[in-house]
């Protein structure tokens, strides 16, 4: 049975002047104890209002949350004690310290003076976060608040963390940190549900991946499923000259199994193969018989970014993540 | 609660399980030692409720107390209770502006997913600006024994003066803390503030004795609630002299009673709509 239930959720903002906005329309996830998921979406797509509706933070117009078997919308106090949460925005106090902050979380998850204080100083250690244990939090970059709120979030080792957008904005040594902070966690039994807009992110890290858009889970299941979902191998191949485009389409077309598609201003082709590796050699024979010099040929399977685009029709790179969002909101 | 005992992984143990009533104390300990930390942190803060409050004083009693006469008494002893009263109504607009700065910056949804209770924050944040407001009125308090002011009433009447001012201000900080979870931009808090306060202070019987204003606002001054507040501080702190003329109604024949209840009615309007405000806020 799935620790994090959720069916048919909804929830529409109607901003003053402006037309509704279905931040999240029918909804459903499923998430088995001490797993991994990923929601991957582009800007948007509805993930933020997911995380907050599970943690709490609001109310869905409709539809339905259960955290262990505890209903979310019912019982939101019953709730609380057994999540952690890491918000898109990191939620710290300014005014204090990255010690005092964490002390401040574990008092209020109620650990006595003692254990909080304990707890604290682990996760300073554990974040790499010594500069800003005695310094107020203002005047730190975005990445050491960002990492004192992921914490904060693990102050009582809670049996099911939300994280939302929990690498954006961190650079590669301390995105990498978090991943092992992620997979040890789960070791231990922890259930997570992140948000990301890094497909190398959810591919890493995920056992399962809810692909969203438009407040709705277009597609879902582990890595490997989302990739072979979308075809098998593909065929990629460079021209030295544009020119040769057109005869080169033909020949894809008869070995390929989908219509070519032709990018890189007519220089770079590629097709859908079920046995790529005899496909590809039959291409390059074609091709070497005709005479068309190629720079560059190969297969490779899609990339989550095929899929990504394949399902949302758009392009998920990572220059989408607005890079301010690690700055807090001034 | 079963928080604890259905914990699967390798949770932190929490504190033996405390009483509901003990764990609502500690939270609002905590939210109140948040917003002192701030205080000691920003000095600015205390600056300002220090030192303005002492130019008021000088200001008034230096710059007005020639002009303004008080029949049977001196313009120092007359607008003591007024300047007291003004600052710490503007002492208590620091709950909107953080109110709205915690939604902003979205600490408030960081609370609102912990195991705390609901009015923790409120608590703690009301409890600071009373807490500036007490420094405040000390300053106040001082710089007005050493210009001349006197209390000339028993030390329970002028104890019961300052507990008036203080709790009238703190019930006015839940006002704020609603408004500033309302309206959302700290900015925004501030102008309305003033926009409201500067009137609400001036026209009233704080700094002038009401019977001299104009009949429209005589009439707005005579039940302005801040003018009750003045009139009991003044009255429990002995500085209306004997035979002086007191405005014919109830509220100013009345002004502690009035103001106890006013203190009340915002309490228990503005302390339950808060709470309520603060369950279902999120930043953005
Ligand atoms: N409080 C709000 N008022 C109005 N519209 C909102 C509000 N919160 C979210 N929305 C809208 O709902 C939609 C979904 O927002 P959400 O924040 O869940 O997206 P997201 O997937 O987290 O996007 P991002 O990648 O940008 O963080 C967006 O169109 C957003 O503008
Ligand atoms: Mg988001």
């Amino acid at each position: 049975m799935s620790f994090i239930e959720a069916a048919g959720l909804t929830k529409t903002y109607t901003p003053r002047g402006s037309k509704p906005v279905h931040a999240l329309d029918g909804l459903d996830l499923a998430v088995p104890q001490g797993t991994v998921t990923a929601l991957l979406g582009p800007n948007g797509a509805g993930k933020t209002t997911t995380v907050k509706v599970l943690t709490t933070l609001i109310r869905p117009d409709s539809g339905s949350a259960r955290i262990g078997g505890i209903d979310v919308l019912a019982h939101p106090q019953q709730i609380r004690p057994i999540i952690g949460v890491s918000g898109q925005y990191a939620a710290v106090d300014e005014y204090l310290t990255g010690f005092e902050n964490l002390d401040m979380v574990g008092r209020l998850y109620h650990l006595g003076a003692k254990q909080s204080r304990i707890r604290a100083q682990e996760l300073i250690t554990l974040f790499d976060l010594e500069e800003a244990k005695n310094r107020p939090v203002k005047g730190f970059s975005g990445g050491m608040r960002r990492r004192i709120d992921l914490a904060g979030a693990l102050v009582t080792r809670p049996q099911v963390l939300f994280l939302d957008e929990p690498t954006t904005g961190l650079d590669p040594r301390s995105r990498l940190g978090m991943w092992d902070v992620i997979n040890s966690l789960v070791g231990q039994g922890t259930t997570v549900l992140l948000t990301t807009q890094y497909l190398e992110e959810a591919d890493q890290l995920a056992d399962s991946i809810s692909v969203i858009d438009d407040g709705k889970v277009i597609a879902e299941g582990t890595s490997d499923e989302l990739k072979a979902s979308i075809g098998g191998q593909r065929i990629e191949i460079t021209l030295v000259d544009p020119g040769d485009s057109s005869a080169a389409v033909e020949v894809l077309r008869r070995f390929g199994n989908s219509e070519p598609s032709v990018g890189g201003e007519g220089r770079e082709l590629t097709v859908d193969a079920a046995h790529a590796p005899e496909a590809l050699q039959h291409v390059l024979a074609e091709l070497g018989a005709r005479g068309i010099r190629l720079f560059d040929a190969g297969m490779r399977r899609p990339t989550l970014d095929d899929v990504f685009l394949r399902l949302t029709g758009h392009v998920a790179t990572e220059d989408d993540a607005p890079a301010l969002q690690t700055q807090g909101r001034h | 609660m079963t928080t604890t005992t259905t914990t699967t992984t390798a949770a932190t143990t929490t504190r033996a399980a405390a009483s509901p009533i003990a764990d609502w104390f500690s939270d609002g300990w905590i939210t109140t030692r948040r917003n002192l930390i701030k205080i000691k942190r920003v000095p600015d803060i205390l600056v300002f409720t220090t030192l303005q409050p002492i130019m008021f004083v000088l200001l008034f009693t230096y710059v007005y107390a020639g002009v303004i006469n008080i029949p049977g008494s001196s313009y120092t002893e007359f607008i003591m209770a007024g300047i007291f009263a003004q600052t710490i109504v503007f002492g208590s607009t620091y709950s909107g502006s953080a109110m709205a700065q915690d939604l902003k910056v979205g600490i408030i949804d960081r609370f609102r997913t912990l195991p705390m209770s609901p009015s923790a924050v409120l608590i703690g944040r009301t409890n600071g600006d009373l807490f500036i407001n007490a420094v405040s009125l000390a300053v106040m308090m001082t710089t007005g024994l050493i210009v001349g002011w006197r209390i000339r009433s028993t030390p329970l009447e002028a104890i019961g003066a300052v507990a008036l001012l203080l709790l009238f201000a703190y019930a006015f900080s839940w006002v704020m803390a609603y408004i500033g979870m309302t309206v959302r931009s700290p900015e925004v808090i501030n102008n309305v503030s003033f926009l409201i306060l500067f009137p609400l202070t001036f026209i009233s019987n704080a700094f002038v004795p009401s019977e001299t204003l104009p009949t429209p606002l005589r009439v707005f001054a005579e039940f302005n609630p801040v003018s009750a507040l003045v009139q009991a501080a003044r009255h429990l702190f002995g500085n209306i002299p004997p035979g002086a003329p007191v405005a014919d109604n109830w509220v100013q024949r009345n002004p502690e009673l009035t103001v106890i209840i006013g203190i009340i009615v915002l309490l228990v309007v503005f302390v339950p709509l808060a709470i309520r405000k603060f369950d279902r806020v999120s930043s953005r």
